[in-house]
């Protein structure tokens, strides 16, 4: 293995060696929610004309677990290293702003992907979803990884503290998800909160991935592909420049 | 071509945002060259710009203005031939508590793209006495052992130049010796050698030359010897059971009922002698030994005029 690759596989082993906290506990959450949501909305939700909310619930999960997933894998990586101090054996190294990017992000996305596939295999039974268009499902959830790696990266470079971290994670990253139509069509929303719904990016990758399933979306799949990759690039592009000038970590 | 050069190096902290305090020159045009091969120690009192200096070389941290160079490799534009020149012991005991001794070597060596590294990892967590806590978590480790395994992350790429801050800071006996006995190794195979260090018994023994900063700035330059040679040659040493005059104290170190002179000549030391007797004080345990690095050390941190003459020595 060269230099990135030794980053991206510590960084996997890393989660993995929790994977009980890592992987297990949001497979947990995951049922719980759908339990608790599947039971209590299923014959009170209305979602597209065909399927049944339960199934339509479970990509829904899926998505938002992915994210979230790929978020904290990244932040609470290097704010650990921050504090622990130990990030200076990577600071020491040859390796490049593009080795950091990519190896972070890299383990974000196996990390996303491998809550995402536990998710999606102890959720399914409750109700099963098509499989209408599989690569769409594929490029939304690696592309939605990435783009909540890349934030995670960021969040990690700039929080000094725990309690940084968990405002980012509290009051952005979960209100963005849970207000991206994981629980609901926001066909069904009043007209202002779909137009605030349009706004949140989170709502593009949610919608997207769903598209892959159902072969039905609340808009087109290569408008949230599109919507996706640009705010991909753009995320990206920050996290790249701030590895760069060593945002926080060179002083 | 020097194994390290620093070219004019400053580096000036801003007050934190919000916070009161003027600016603060850490660092005020430092220069000077380590050549390939040599033990090199730098001194200086705590917030002297001792660390903020390796930070610099190491990648830690950047240079307000000059440059630093590894093998010719600047630090900044050439980052990464630069760092795979040099292994560094930082001051702090850190460790990646989701590791073993074995998996964080094999991950340091990994990060420099050095591959089937196992043989050397072996022959290091031999030398450092690691062996039987390869697979130890870091977690489990002692302080002392922690310090081992840092000693072996810096080395696992086998750098031409090896930089240890302060490496045996609260380190009982036997690590120092293992440790130096390693490192001293190492340097005569033709490694290169940047040493910071407290211990002044340690500098003396093992560097062949010295650079003293004092705030920021360099003050001494030269090899050690002639450092040796350039502080009053004698030090006068005895007990007393009172306090000494203050008009006294002020030309010795005391450190409790311990009190040294530097004194170059007999005549000196006499009237030094004089002047305790004449206060009454009865001087105990009198001897005259030579000076070391810890007297040059105090003499170059109080006075100014001994720091040209030890710059003007040495190779700049």
């Amino acid at each position: 293995m060269n230099g990135w690759q030794t980053l991206l596989y510590k960084e996997v082993l890393r989660f993995w060696k929790v994977g009980f906290q890592t992987v297990g506990a949001p497979i947990l959450t995951a049922v719980l929610y759908m339990l608790i949501f599947g039971h209590v909305l299923q014959d009170r939700v209305k979602v597209y004309d065909s399927v049944s909310y339960t199934a339509f619930l479970v990509p829904g999960l899926v998505m938002m677990s992915v994210l979230q997933n790929a978020f904290a894998n990244s932040s609470s990586s290097l704010i650990q290293s921050k504090i622990m101090g130990n990030l200076v054996f990577l600071l020491l190294t040859p390796l490049s702003h593009w080795h950091w990017f990519v190896a972070y992000v890299g383990s974000s996305v196996v990390r996303g992907l491998a809550v995402g596939v536990g998710v999606f295999a102890v959720t399914v039974s409750f109700g099963r979803p098509g499989f209408v268009a599989p690569l769409w499902i594929l490029v939304f959830a690696v592309l939605g990884a990435a783009l909540l790696g890349a934030l995670g990266l960021i969040a990690g470079l700039w929080a000094e503290k725990f309690d940084q971290m968990a405002v980012f994670q509290n009051f952005v990253i979960m209100p963005m998800t849970f207000l991206s139509g994981v629980f609901y069509s926001i066909d069904s929303l009043p007209p202002t909160w779909q137009m605030v719904s349009h706004l949140n990016p989170f709502f593009y990758m949610i919608d997207g991935f769903r598209y892959g399933f159902f072969g039905v979306s609340d808009v087109s799949p290569w408008i949230s592909l599109a919507i996706v990759g640009s705010a991909l690039i753009g995320v990206s592009s920050i996290a790249v420049h701030l590895l760069k000038i060593g945002y926080k970590i060179r002083h | 071509m020097p194994a390290i050069s620093f070219q004019s190096v400053s580096k000036t902290f801003n007050p934190s945002r919000g916070a009161p305090g003027p600016v603060v020159q850490a660092l005020d045009h430092v220069g000077f060259d380590i050549q390939p091969g040599e033990f090199f120690g730098l001194l200086g009192p705590n917030g002297a710009g001792k660390t903020t200096l390796i930070s610099i070389l190491a990648g830690l941290s950047r240079a307000s203005s000059g440059q630093v160079l590894v093998h010719g490799h600047d630090v900044v534009t050439d980052y990464a031939e630069a760092r795979r020149q040099l292994g560094v012991v930082p001051q702090e005991l850190v460790f990646d508590p989701f590791f073993s001794v074995r998996e964080s070597l094999r991950i340091q060596s990994g990060y420099f793209g050095v591959k089937h590294n196992d043989d050397w990892i072996d022959e290091l967590l031999s030398s450092l006495g690691l062996t039987d806590k390869a697979n130890a978590n870091m977690r489990q480790l002692s302080g002392g052992m922690k310090r081992r395994v840092l000693v072996a992350l810096a080395l696992v790429h086998k750098p031409p130049v090896i930089v240890l801050d302060e490496p045996t800071a609260g380190v009982d006996v036997e690590l120092r010796q293992t440790l130096w006995q390693f490192i001293a190794k190492l340097n005569r195979q033709g490694s290169t050698v940047l040493l910071t260090t407290h211990y002044l018994e340690e500098a003396e023994a093992l560097c062949s030359r010295i650079a003293m900063l004092k705030a920021g700035r360099v003050v001494a330059l030269a090899s050690t010897s002639d450092l040796l040679k350039s502080a009053s040659s004698n030090v006068l040493r005895f007990k007393v059971d009172r306090e000494l005059p203050e008009a006294l104290a002020a030309q010795a170190r005391v450190t409790g009922r311990i009190v040294q002179f530097p004194a170059h000549n007999a005549r000196e030391i006499e009237s030094y002698l004089a002047a305790v007797r004449e206060t009454g004080l009865v001087a105990e345990d009198v001897e005259i030994r030579k000076a070391d690095l810890e007297d040059v050390f105090l003499e170059v941190m109080s006075d100014k005029s001994i720091s040209t003459t030890a710059v003007a020595e040495g190779t700049v």
